[in-house]
């Protein structure tokens, strides 16, 4: 990892283009006004909510920009984005969740159906690899067909130990043996990968609670960071995922994948102005480099600068 | 799916029931409200401009309906308008009559094209027809072997010539064996892509020409947001989507991307994915849809599911029992076991009218299976005559099912309450709902 800072910038913001196109080329074309009047508000608005925003976040952004135009802080249609940049930026920035350290540090992820999970196991394994760390991968997914040899291929490609059983077999098991073996084999990181479920079913999400309390009781205070994968082309249902998931196993932060593909990454703003719940990573793109932490700063100026 | 929006409509309606008269004013009120709920239900925001526009010129030309009060006639309106929108008539697979059927199955990754495979499979067979599947995503680890799993699972034959590394040749290939299997369908499953990946829509492009498919299906997942309709465009200018399976539909999403889709690509949805079976995978039904959005529910898809899960003959029985009041805890064990076949209680309680609360009051089946472990835990003359349960028994019923005995209490109160409804109705039909624990409103 030895992206510089400039690097980093560089893949989120082509990562993100196609949102930036589509929000700055509208704004844009309203910056090309004279006047910062209620149509151009309108204009925005309608951007805003093209972008996934969703509603509630899209009328707080407006109401700000209004209160500031009549307050006077806001006197020229140039100031717009700069102002909206910040705002964002603002949003964005919600205080850490989860603990620091932990050897192991243990890594609980879950999600949808479909959200990335896996992949981003398998990311997120190779980035630790490249740290000289060692890593440990449960597959708990036992539900899935071929689940697990997916996950056991990511292990072999990134080098990381692979705690398996049988499919069909006792997800919780799985988590008991990969928290027995991590302990016992000193490993940097232990990653619990889950069966993708939809927040809706209750036996499932009660399945996810007991996974979780056995990994507690193997480590305390493990895990350390519970993430919540979500497909960063999931519109307004994004923010009952992050809610329900939240309510059954308490979230330390956000993947959401998949961003580059889609020109709605306004979505993040919604989720994290919605739910406080921080973004962890988000990837941009094919290739592990794609994967990034989350900064906010960094995130409101690709999309907007 | 679609409560979030039912309840936003029903809502913009409310202002405007009990008025004698439709006025601009209030018709433009009304209109927010959809627009507003649209727009919250993910419907892209060119599609909900334009389905506003529609709905106001419909509103504009129609002269005021005497039998119906403004809101029914905006309602019916609306309705009226979303059943276009989504489809009109229902469609299914359309079948080359002259040679094995070609089904290419498309979409972005995550959105459920392997299991929709298998499920379209599974479909297609019990209609009887001979399927065959093929997977040509060399990309994803083991995405091969899941399709091969699935074909297991269902006695699916599924080709899988493992030497083979290059997505159009492994079509090839399939298209041969197809005689060997004696399979009359191939569904081949596709890599998830991203519509902006040049090459991968490229790949995409050959594989079409290769094989040259019937039907060119497009698999999105129901929570997609204002992205679905960019995409679905993309996929049809590089290949010509020919229809539509919405996936995920179990979930709490409010589905617009089914709107959005339809509208923008011109497909039909053709079946709709809900639930994580491989069974669970229905034909999509436009009408029942919007009435469904409407707040009408969906009651022809609820009896169709009953007449699917029941025995006739064990219903008719039934039936029977509970108009000579004849009804006891073993009967009841039947019925609940039916409503059990039928799916996910929760699922089921979304489809009657009336029934949004159903969500927040967490009804699932593990309500059925405390109520059956109750049940098993009694002895034969007590299932037989539930009066002769004192309160001893009361509780070595509950300590053999691991209930208390205020559980058992509420299932014995209930099943009294539900004898004392059968006797009141003479003839008994479908297999009923019991009654539950907190289920509101009915």
């Amino acid at each position: 990892m030895a992206d510089t800072k400039e690097g980093l910038f560089a893949r989120l913001k082509s990562g993100l283009a196609k949102t930036h196109n589509a929000l700055v080329g509208k704004i844009a074309a309203i910056t090309g006004r004279v006047h910062l009047d209620d149509e151009l508000l309108e204009e925005l608005e309608y951007a805003l909510i093209a972008a996934d925003t969703g509603m509630p976040t899209t009328m707080e952004l407006i109401d700000q920009l209004k209160a500031a135009v009549k307050k006077k802080e806001l006197t020229s249609v140039d100031e717009v984005r700069p102002f909206l940049t910040k705002r964002i930026q603002a949003m964005l920035t919600v205080p850490p969740k989860g603990a620091s350290g932990g050897k192991p540090h243990v890594i609980l992820m879950t999600g949808v159906n479909g959200a990335g999970k896996t992949t981003t196991i398998g990311k997120l394994s190779a980035l630790y690899a490249a740290e000289g760390k060692s890593v440990l991968l449960a597959a708990a997914d036992t539900f899935r067909a071929a689940a697990i040899e997916q996950l056991a291929e990511w292990g072999k490609r990134t080098g990381a130990d692979l705690v398996r059983h049988a499919a069909g077999s006792d997800p919780s098991a799985v988590a008991f043996d990969a928290m027995k073996a991590g302990i016992a084999r000193g490993k940097d990181f232990i990653i619990i990968d889950t069966a993708g479920r939809l927040h809706t079913r209750n036996n499932l999400m009660e399945e996810m609670k007991k996974i979780r309390r056995i990994i507690d009781r193997e480590l305390p205070g493990a895990p350390h960071e519970t993430l919540l994968v979500v497909d960063g082309s999931t519109g307004q249902n994004a923010i009952n995922q992050v809610k329900e998931f939240n309510r059954s196993v308490p979230l330390t932060g956000i993947v959401i994948t998949k961003l580059d593909g889609t020109s709605k990454g306004g979505a993040v703003i919604g989720i994290v102005n919605e739910t406080k719940i921080p973004i962890r990573y988000i990837g941009v793109g094919e290739s592990i480099e794609d994967l990034q932490p989350f900064d906010p700063a960094l995130f409101s100026e690709a999309l907007l600068q | 799916m679609f409560e979030q929006l039912e309840s936003r409509l029903s809502d913009a309606f409310k202002t405007i029931r009990g008025l004698s008269q439709l006025t601009d004013a209030n018709m433009a009120d009304a209109l927010r409200e959809v627009r507003l709920a649209l727009l919250d239900a993910d419907v892209n925001q060119d599609v909900v401009k334009s389905f506003i526009e529609k709905i106001r010129k419909e509103f504009a030309g129609e002269k005021v309906h005497k039998a119906l009060n403004p809101a029914q006639q905006v309602v019916k309106i609306v309705h009226d308008e979303l059943v276009q929108l989504l489809g009109g008539r229902q469609s299914g697979i359309t079948m080359n009559p002259k040679g094995p059927t070609i089904i290419l199955m498309t979409g972005l990754q995550g959105s459920g094209k392997t299991t929709t495979t298998a499920k379209l499979s599974l479909h297609l067979k019990k209609e009887g027809y001979r399927p065959m599947m093929v997977s040509a995503d060399v990309y994803r680890p083991a995405a091969r072997d899941q399709l091969t799993i699935l074909g297991q699972q269902l006695q699916i034959p599924v080709h899988h010539p493992a030497e083979l590394a290059d997505p159009v040749k492994i079509c090839k290939s399939a298209i041969k064996a197809l005689k060997d299997e004696k399979a009359n369908v191939l569904l081949v499953d596709t890599a998830g892509r991203l519509q902006i990946d040049d090459s991968l829509m490229v790949e995409l492009e050959k594989i079409k020409k290769e094989i040259a498919p019937s039907e060119v299906l497009f698999v999105a997942d129901a929570m997609t947001g204002q992205q679905a309709a960019d995409v679905a465009k993309e996929f049809h200018r590089r290949v010509t989507i020919t229809g539509v399976i919405l996936t995920k539909l179990d979930g709490d999403a409010r589905g617009g991307a089914a709107l959005s889709i339809k509208s923008v690509v011109g497909a039909p949805v053709k079946f709709t994915g809900i639930g994580e079976k491989l069974e669970q995978f229905e034909v999509f039904h436009p009408d029942r849809m919007a009435q469904r959005i409407l707040g009408m529910g969906d009651l022809l898809s609820l009896i169709e599911k009953a007449q699917d899960a029941s025995d006739e003959k064990e219903a008719e029985a039934l039936g029977k029992k509970m108009a000579a009041g004849d009804f006891d805890l073993n009967d009841f064990m039947k019925q609940l076991k039916m409503v059990k076949k039928m799916g996910p209680l929760d699922q089921l309680m979304g489809m009657l009218p009336g029934m949004k609360v159903a969500k927040d009051a967490k009804i699932d089946d593990g309500e059925l299976k405390k109520v059956e472990s109750i049940i098993n835990s009694m002895t034969k003359e007590e299932r037989r005559n539930h009066q002769v349960i004192n309160a001893g028994r009361k509780i070595r019923i509950a300590d053999g099912s691991g209930a208390q005995v205020s559980d058992v209490n509420r299932l014995l109160k209930q099943f009294s309450q539900m004898k004392l409804v059968m006797k009141s109705i003479k003839k008994g039909g479908m297999p009923g709902m019991p009654p539950m624990r907190g289920r509101p409103g009915l």
